[in-house]
């Protein structure tokens, strides 16, 4: 359990980091290393350089505005939990950050680290594409940014190009009144999930559902939005019955076939419970009438 | 007189320096110049090998040398078998590289030798071999049927050993049974998961032609011993040092693994010191499990519930070798009646090999899968007969006065008869219920459906013999300088706190603090008579062996000191590192003087040699300084081999609630009831059970070492091999009692592995009862994942449950 051979380059500047890119078409970021270490030494992966973005000051800026919270990619996801500022600004956050892996890791896993890995059962990215939110990148050819249904391709896999670097994740600030929740069941405390669900919905003052987004990891290739769902619950009054129905519409989202965690039926039965318990918390927490 | 030390909760004396860092493992030993060591595993389940090229890795660079069978001599062959048994058929163990043949994917293949651990994984990666893979059958039960793929060739119907042991009058109860219950039961392999990994250093002094090894091994002694068997040299040249070991669980008593000999053959064969450290993967793929059974078990009882006989025949999967020969399975068969009377038993078992990483025993070792039969046939029985669960055990259970209780035919690993020495069962379970407020739970169970929550009541009863022979020994010398006390074993400690317990037999007996007592264990250079740390045997057969030499110390104690003070010894006490008068306590002399005094050959270095001078009066002229037969210095040694093994036992209860949508499992309440006779430091033994209780969470909800159907290993990582994190072990109450052993001088019993054994019969059981409003079939295999959860409550559904 030791990585093969590989070069190490300390960039100091973005353009740094771009340039030690592009020189290479197989190099690996290391930022958190929380995900590409392991990757390295069960030799699953074998880039020829790892370049550390760790010293490039304007990576570790949060920086938050009347629409956006944008966050740095050197930033790691242990100080987004206890952000106040951000917590206030987009509360998912901070409540599916407690599900993600354990403290240490958090201590030093980035939020763009885990977007830009883009595993399909990991909670970040279903909160970025249910928020429809965006990265932004930086490449040769100057910056670009990529909406989140655009940027997550595959498990593993995303639009970034080999020679460009994600620089900042920004999540949309929800509007007050919004209703959100986060939720997701693992086999043990702080793993990938066997399926979560990401809750943002906002109700007007007669009870009805004015928007629904509902998002989930675990499921299939990528994360996954539940339009299903989605669509019957906006103009429902959110009632028991529009709930099931949107519980049970998302039983089909799920992708990922029988394997030794979780059969296929039993993914779809917490899909579908963890939409509606969700859909319930984040009503309630629009201030929809129980 | 001061405070006594046996009992006491004492803080354990090595954590101050393990929780600090200062512990030093195998991979701490600083070894000059080392060269680091990896192997070449088989990535097939069973191959010919055709050829194996390693030319392109000892080319390169920083290659010492590389390993295959063709240039390890007289290594090149079969390891030993550790426990023969006239059963065994055809006896399979593993060559340390293999030859012609691989029979699971992770044998060793072959071993680089290098100067670091990076170099050598890339030289081990360049070795070309070529295989022609052949077909196999991994899974146990097909692996056991007519036509399966053979593991050995030559071992017909993969059948490794078959054993029938009977008790009584099995088929007359049979006869006679108004009532009849069977249960099919499975539990899964899993794995002791140890912190450290194994790890093994040697360094050869070719001038002296001393060999030292330093194994995390639980058995340094017979790895002593085979080494010089393996090598031709005297047991005194090779020393074997098993450091801080950071947890064994049974895994590490296995010998040998392969890098236990090729690492030392390396290390003399290079001129350099070899350092192998397996690491987590490697874990996975070359360090033994344990735990695969099927079990059919059928209960004959009368309508009151009296059980009159029991009926067990189960396959056990051996994984490709069978190195502790039929230990695990003998140890389940003879644990099947658990703590019931049932006076007439049959049972027969298969060992089977399987394509997969071989077994030996791993904390319960067989119990944990009779416990798990036979508590859910009693579980089954009961409801079959409209009997309360707790009324049921509580009648068949062995009683007070039946004790000892001698099951007459069946023969214990310790090839000893088996025989409950000693307990109050019932007082037990009377306990455990009135702990448990089982009225006052149901009215919670009832309201609680009617919100749609649904708790559960589980409980499971458990016996363990504990304490396996054949022996151990101390030696134990109270220093001239300082006073303090030596204590050495041939004991290891893997993190137990053995180091605290023995200073606290031995600071009773001579009257000093439990600091002044210094304990060696695992190093054949201190203590090398005694076998190993497994059986959950350290405080039964160790601790009276330190015990009865510590008894012999205050002997020689009293003794030279009631020469110095001129009185008998009945009038003096030990106290504070002293030995005084009673009522005079300045009257007095220390044990640092005592020692001192007790060696003719005196010098004056110390002030303890200064102030002995006074007792120069005592020192002998007519006579030759020793007495015929006397020896110099305060010491001692002596050995404490057992009658036979001593029973513990205990039950476990717990409440839990289960969500029926998700399929998860909460804990409310967690109970471990538990008797192992005189305990010795409460603090310690809680944490034995906690500990146990968290690899028997692993193994009741979580654990399971998977196969595909070619044999690859599908979770070998703590990614997907579900140990569970603090977050899902329950806290635990741990109600004692105490039963004092009537077998040893301390009486008690081991408790190693009784917080494992009970805890899956435990959650099945309490699981099975929350779900019973949903019709749902009995819960009969562990791990009880959510997805197994879930498939049951679906075949409910489907089955048109109430």
């Amino acid at each position: 359990m030791k990585p093969p051979q590989f070069e190490y380059q300390r960039a100091l500047t973005i353009e740094e980091a771009i340039a030690a890119r592009a020189a290479n078409d197989n190099t690996a970021i290391l930022a958190g290393g929380q995900s590409l270490l392991p990757t390295l030494n069960f030799r699953l992966g074998a880039p020829d350089s790892l370049i550390d973005i760790s010293r490039i000051p304007s990576l570790s800026q949060i920086e938050i505005t009347d629409s956006e919270v944008k966050i740095g990619a050197m930033v790691r996801q242990r100080q987004v939990e206890i952000h106040d500022e951000i917590n206030q600004a987009n509360p998912l956050l901070r409540e599916t950050l407690a599900h993600v892996a354990h403290l240490v890791i958090r201590n030093r896993g980035t939020v763009v680290g885990s977007l830009a890995h883009a595993d399909a059962a990991a909670e970040l990215p279903s909160v970025l594409l249910t928020c429809d939110g965006r990265v932004e990148v930086v490449g040769p050819n100057g910056a670009r940014s990529i909406a989140a249904d655009e940027f997550f391709r595959f498990h593993l896999t995303t639009a970034l190009k080999p020679d460009e670097l994600v620089t900042a994740a920004c999540f949309p600030v929800l509007a007050p009144g919004t209703g959100w929740a986060f939720g997701e069941i693992a086999r043990r405390r702080g793993d990938y999930a066997i399926a979560g669900v990401c809750v943002v919905l906002s109700v007007d003052s007669n009870g009805n559902c004015t928007s629904a987004s509902l998002g989930a990891c675990g499921i299939g290739s990528r994360p996954i939005r539940l339009h299903g769902a989605e669509k019957i619950l906006v103009g429902s009054r959110l009632d028991e019955d529009a709930i099931a129905a949107a519980g049970d519409a998302a039983r089909e989202a799920v992708e990922t076939p029988d394997d030794t965690q979780a059969s296929q039926a039993y993914r779809q039965q917490v899909l579908a419970t963890l939409v509606r318990r969700n859909v319930v918390r984040a009503a309630a927490r629009a201030g929809a009438p129980a | 007189m001061s405070t006594q030390m046996f009992g006491a909760p004492i803080p354990r004396n090595v954590d101050p320096r393990l929780l600090k860092g200062e512990g030093a493992y195998v991979d701490d030993i600083p070894l000059t110049g080392a060269l680091h060591a990896a192997f070449l595993r088989s990535p097939f389940a069973r191959a010919r090998i055709v050829s194996i090229d390693v030319s392109a890795a000892l080319a390169y660079p920083g290659v010492a040398a590389v390993y295959t069978c063709d240039n390890i001599g007289s290594l090149d062959m079969e390891m030993p078998l550790l426990v023969p048994h006239p059963c065994l058929i055809g006896a399979r163990t593993q060559r340390p590289l293999a030859r012609d043949e691989v029979f699971y994917v992770g044998q060793t293949i072959a071993m680089v030798v290098a100067v670091d651990r990076y170099t050598a994984e890339d030289a081990a990666a360049l070795i070309d071999v070529d295989y022609e893979p052949l077909d196999v059958t991994v899974e146990l039960e097909a692996a056991a049927a007519e036509g399966a793929h053979l593991v050995h060739p030559d071992v017909a119907g993969n059948i490794a050993a078959d054993f029938t042991q009977t008790s009584g009058d099995p088929d007359a109860a049979f006869a006679k049974a108004e009532h009849f219950t069977k249960v099919s039961v499975r539990i899964e392999r899993s794995t002791a998961a140890p912190m450290e990994c194994r790890a093994v250093a040697a360094r050869y002094d070719g001038a002296t032609g001393e060999l030292t090894v330093w194994d995390s091994t639980q058995g340094p002694i017979p790895i002593r011993g085979g080494l010089a068997a393996i090598f031709d040299i005297d047991e005194d040249k090779v020393r074997v040092i098993a450091p801080d070991v950071g947890g064994g669980f049974g895994q590490k008593v296995m010998l040998f693994y392969p890098d236990e000999v090729l690492v030392p053959n390396a290390a003399m064969e290079l001129g350099a010191p070899v350092k192998y450290i397996e690491d987590r993967p490697e874990n996975f793929l070359g360090s033994n499990q344990e735990r695969t059974q099927v079990h059919e078990l059928e209960l004959a009882a009368n309508k009151d519930g009296e059980v009159l006989g029991v009926r067990d025949t189960f396959l056990h999967d051996t994984g490709a070798f069978i190195p502790y020969g039929i230990a695990v399975a003998q140890v389940a068969s003879t644990s099947i009646a658990g703590p019931y009377r049932i006076p007439n038993i049959w049972i027969k078992f298969q060992a089977i090999y399987t394509p997969t990483v071989p077994v030996s025993p791993y904390r319960g070792c067989g119990r944990p899968q009779a416990c798990f039969a036979i508590e859910r046939a009693m579980d089954k029985l009961a409801d079959e007969l409209g009997m309360d669960r707790i009324a049921l055990r509580r009648k068949n259970m062995i009683r007070k006065d039946d004790f000892p209780y001698l099951r007459e035919g069946l023969l214990f690993a310790d090839g000893l008869a088996v025989r409950h020495d000693s307990g109050d069962y019932e007082g037990a379970i009377d306990m455990l219920e009135a702990h448990m407020d089982i009225a006052g739970f149901r009215a919670e169970q009832a309201a609680a459906r009617k919100e749609n929550r649904y708790l559960g009541f589980g409980l499971a009863c458990y016996v363990e013999g504990t304490g396996l022979g054949p022996y151990e020994g101390a030696h134990i010398r109270i220093h001239p300088i300082t006073g303090k006390v030596y204590v050495n074993t041939g004991l290891t400690t893997q993190g137990q706190g053995h180091e605290t317990i023995f200073a606290q037999i031995v600071a009773d007996q001579l009257g000093v603090a439990v600091t002044d007592v210094i304990v060696t264990e695992g190093d054949t250079l201190a203590y090398d008579w005694g076998a190993a740390t497994y059986a959950s045997r350290a405080a039964v057969v160790s601790g009276n062996a330190v015990y009865k030499t510590a008894v012999v110390v205050r002997e020689q104690v009293l003794e030279t000191a009631s020469g110095m003070l001129e009185v008998a010894p009945i009038d003096l006490e030990l106290e504070n590192g002293e030995v005084r008068l009673k009522g005079f306590p300045e009257r007095k002399v220390t044990l640092a003087e005592v020692a001192t005094i007790s060696n003719p050959l005196r010098y004056t270095f110390s002030e303890s040699s200064k102030s002995a001078a006074q007792f120069a009066s005592s020192a002998k002229h007519d006579r030759p300084p020793l007495d015929e037969g006397a020896h110099p210095g305060i010491e001692a040694t002596d050995y404490y081999s057992p009658p036979c093994a001593t029973w513990a036992y205990g039950g476990h209860a717990a409440i839990v609630e289960v969500d029926p949508e998700l399929c998860t499992v909460k804990f409310l309440r967690y109970v471990c009831l538990h008797d192992c006779g005189r305990v010795i430091n409460p603090m310690i033994v809680e944490g034995q059970i906690r500990g146990g209780l968290a690899q028997g969470i692993g193994g009741a909800l979580y654990e399971r070492i998977e196969y595909d159907e070619d044999g690859n290993p599908r979770n070998a990582n703590f990614m997907d091999f579900l140990m569970p994190y603090a977050t899902e072990v329950p806290e635990v109450e741990i109600l004692h009692m105490e039963t004092p052993s009537p077998l040893n001088p301390l009486g008690v019993k081991g408790v190693g592995e009784g917080g494992t054994i009970a805890v899956g019969a435990c959650v099945a059981s309490a699981i099975e009862d929350a779900l019973q409003p949903f019709g749902i079939e009995r819960l009969h295999e562990v791990p009880l994942t959510s997805n197994v959860l879930h498939a049951a409550l679906d075949r409910a559904k489907a089955g048109g449950a109430p």
